[in-house]
């Protein structure tokens, strides 16, 4: 298979859903039966993907394959000369690994909603919804340009708008599609000055050629401080989409959405993309905007983690480990560990997506219930759900044979090699903090959940398991979060395939804005560091560039990190069995005991209420400020020169009616009064006449007179 | 004994005018104000003649005397024919009641 037929393969896996979304929407409403061409052409998507992805990992393993073609073409402009705005595919590992796993999620939201939503009013319209969701990130996924990104990334947001707000006669729900589609907003602007500082600067939004130009010396107006600036910038659109602090707060509203779309967004689409987005601009991000984006990540994560703990609605718990683990990814990005990040965004996606559903399963057979405190003792009733939970669970704990422990231990190991590296181990101790906090909250999730005994024993009486298009769907899932889908040796990560086919790219930053153990310059490697997996080449002094001394830092605390991180999930295991299932620890107590930071998680930080203070109260203040000053002011001179005008037409009125009337008036009386007098001689009498003629013609002599 | 002059004769002229218009002014019987043009018409004769009569003009001043005796019965005839329409469409003569040029 050439590459030009991999370029049009993507692009049909592009479009497939787009179809299946017009189709469904135009015609859904008349043909009740059409959202099953939508489920056809998503499967038809995910079966082409793994064939792409096939194609791609045998034939051009090492290769990036770009596709470009000029969208528009803007001529000699002066200054710049001839200038072209290019779109373009790109298709390497992480793309086709996204395509596939992006699909794949979606083909299982589709049947597992076949069977969630089944009766609902806009049954066809959630498939057509579904379809656009799926193309949008799609799109997002094969870009080679952030001009693309941006625009499959507003595409997104709308669909996801759609998505959340899909039971919008839920007044709750359609704000909080607002909400989510307001705070992305926040984010996108950020990401839109980005985008355009490095257009302005390389007049080319091409990811390649853009890290061409900066690894030839070209930074942003000159500055290394700019090229910091345009990597933030960018990130801020992450910030929005990944739902990290400060903007994260959409996401836990975005519940109100039906919950298999809470398992599409939360999973591998919308919150995916942030950190996809981050992995691709990963090779231009400075020193500094790496920090940063270290810092908002692990702030995020443990942040949300701490948020989690104390959750009574299923949903709301799962919403803040979705952000504490996307935390977790950008925290990631930032240090550097390039290939755990995606690893474990890929990892992620399969076990939180089963997560969603598995929860969705549950909330379905208990009749749209969400409060974990009326549940409890659901595993007899539905084991599948509960065996499939589990594993998904024991992922996101990060317990050993799992997926979830190869990514997030190298992660960790990730995060530890920076903090050697550079000092920073507030990072690493966040991290590892969250991992504790992350097997508690999820443990007491499973055990309020499905162990003990019915709390609401009417709802549990009629609770069952769910039919067979929603528990297949969790069985496969829950199959790819075991360690055997990824690498053959479930301690050891690095030998696995992802570790091969995901390379992070080399920087291109300048050498004065990298990371110390980024400088491309020889180092001399201590030889205290302890390298028991890389046989022996770090013992002594050698030379070794940038990637190779981070790999060096990162085997080296690999296993501490590993025992560690297993020592802390099974602390937070034995601490949730401890509270919730054995009750050894009263929970209430602590939480009284605990009263003022209790009260903080319980309440999400009151994040939402000091946005409403600071933000939407002020902004609300400004509104009655402004409306006011539209009342008073601006209809003030309007009503003031209204009254002004009838004022001076008051006064012409009188002249007119005085003056210039009065004129014409005299006139008339002067000339009526004359002619009054004057009819009065005109008798019809003859002889008067005479008179006036004799006397005329006297006085006429009179005057005439010689003398 | 003074003897008879232009002036004599204009005197009576103007007092024959003056009479004329007088009955021309007062009378309300339409006859009798034709009657007065008649005394004014013959106060203008007396004029001429009188003027002929003093001066080196020949018989001018007769000769238009004659004319106007000779206007004056045209005159008289077709004056009296109109007084004969007033009678028939008012049923009286009185000048006084003859008012209908008024408005």
């Amino acid at each position: 298979m050439s590459e030009s037929s991999l370029i049009s393969l993507a692009v049909t896996i592009l479009l497939l859903p787009l179809v299946g979304f017009f189709i469904v929407l135009l015609f859904g409403k008349r043909f009740e039966h059409l959202y099953k061409l939508e489920v056809g052409i998503i499967s038809v998507a995910l079966l082409l993907s793994i064939y792409a992805g096939f194609v791609k990992l045998t034939s051009y393993v090492n290769d990036t394959i770009i596709a470009q073609f000029t969208w528009i073409d803007l001529g000699n402009v002066p200054t710049i000369g001839h200038l072209t705005v290019n779109l373009g595919i790109m298709i390497d590992n992480v793309t086709i690994i996204m395509l596939f796993v992006v699909t794949l999620i979606s083909a299982l939201v589709h049947y597992f909603s076949i069977a969630y939503m089944k009766g609902d009013i806009r049954f066809s319209r959630y498939f057509a919804y579904l379809g656009i969701f799926t193309f949008s990130m799609l799109g997002i996924v094969i870009a080679d340009n952030l001009l693309m990104i941006y625009i499959f990334w507003e595409l997104v947001g709308l669909s996801s708008y759609l998505l959340i707000g899909f039971w919008y006669e839920k007044k709750s729900a359609s704000d909080a599609g607002m909400k989510a589609f307001l705070t992305n907003r926040i984010g996108d602007i950020g990401m839109f000055i980005g985008i355009l500082i490095l257009f302005t600067n390389y007049h080319t939004f091409s990811f390649t050629e853009i890290f061409n130009h900066i690894s030839n010396g070209v930074v942003p107006f000159g500055s290394n401080g700019w090229l910091t600036a345009a990597g933030i910038l960018v990130f801020m659109g992450a910030i929005g989409k990944s739902a990290q602090m400060p903007l994260h707060v959409w996401l836990p509203d975005a519940m109100e959405g039906p919950t298999p779309v809470s398992a599409l967004i939360h999973a591998a689409t919308m919150v995916a993309a942030g950190v996809y987005l981050v992995a691709r601009i990963f090779a231009m991000l400075t020193a500094d905007a790496m920090l940063v984006i270290a810092v908002v990540g692990a702030v995020t994560s443990i942040f949300a983690a701490s948020i989690a703990l104390t959750q009574n609605d299923i949903k709301k718990v799962l919403a803040y480990s979705t952000v504490s683990q996307l935390g977790y990814m950008v925290m990631a990005l930032g240090v550097g560990a390039y290939t755990f990040a995606f690893f474990h965004l890929v990892t992620h996606a399969f076990f939180k997506g089963l997560l969603f559903l598995g929860s969705g399963s549950v909330i379905h057979s208990m009749h749209h219930e969400q409060d974990m405190r009326n549940m409890g003792g659901l595993k007899r009733k539905m084991p599948i759900t509960y065996i499939t939970f589990l594993i998904a669970t024991l992922a996101i704990s990060g317990i050993p044979f799992t997926s979830g422990f190869l990514s997030k231990d190298g992660l960790l190991a990730g995060t530890w090699a920076f903090g050697n590296l550079t000092g920073h181990y507030l990072i690493p101790i966040i991290g590892f903090t969250v991992a504790l906090m992350t097997a508690f909250y999820m443990f007491r999730l499973v055990i309020m959940t499905f162990h003990g005994e019915p709390r609401n024993q009417h709802k549990y009486d009629h609770a069952h398991e769910s039919p067979k298009l929603m528990t297949i769907p969790l069985i496969i899932l829950a199959s790819l979060s075991i360690f055997i889908f990824y690498t053959p040796n479930p301690v050891a990560p690095a030998d696995g395939w992802f570790y091969n086919w995901v390379k992070a790219p080399q920087t291109v930053v300048p050498e004065e804005a990298r990371f110390e153990f980024m400088k491309s310059e020889s180092h001399e490697i201590e030889g205290t560091v302890n390298n028991d997996s890389h046989g022996g080449s770090g013992s002594g002094s050698a030379t070794i560039t940038h990637s190779e001394m981070y790999e060096h830092a990162m085997h080296a605390v690999h296993y501490p990190a590993m025992i560690l991180s297993i020592i802390l999930a099974g602390l937070g295991i034995l601490f949730a069995f401890l509270m919730y299932h054995w009750k050894k620890i009263d929970a209430d107590k602590l939480a009284e005991k605990l009263k003022p930071l209790y009260n903080l998680s319980y309440n999400k930080w009151y994040v939402d209420e000091i946005y409403s203070f600071l933000f939407i109260e002020r902004l609300l203040d400004f509104s009655r400020f402004i409306s006011w000053f539209d009342a008073t002011i601006v209809d003030g001179i309007v009503n003031y020169s209204a009254t002004f005008t009838r004022g001076v037409a008051n006064i012409t009125g009188w002249f007119d009616t005085y003056i210039v009337d009065g004129l014409v008036n005299f006139t008339a009386f002067v000339s009526g009064f004359v002619g009054l007098s004057f009819r009065k001689m005109q008798t019809g009498k003859v002889q008067t006449y005479i008179v006036y003629v004799v006397f005329s013609v006297i006085i006429i002599l009179l005057v005439l007179r010689p003398f | 004994m003074v003897e008879v002059g232009l002036t004599h004769f204009l005197v009576v002229s103007a007092f024959l005018f003056a009479f004329g218009l007088y009955a021309i002014i007062t009378r309300k019987n339409a006859i009798l104000v034709l009657m007065g043009v008649e005394l004014v018409l013959n106060a203008a004769n007396i004029n001429f003649v009188a003027f002929s009569r003093y001066s080196n003009y020949g018989l001018n001043g007769q000769l238009m005397a004659l004319f106007v005796i000779v206007l004056a019965a045209a005159e008289a005839a077709i004056a009296l024919a109109i007084v004969l329409n007033i009678y028939k469409t008012f049923g009286h003569v009185n000048v006084d009641e003859i008012d209908n040029l008024k408005e």
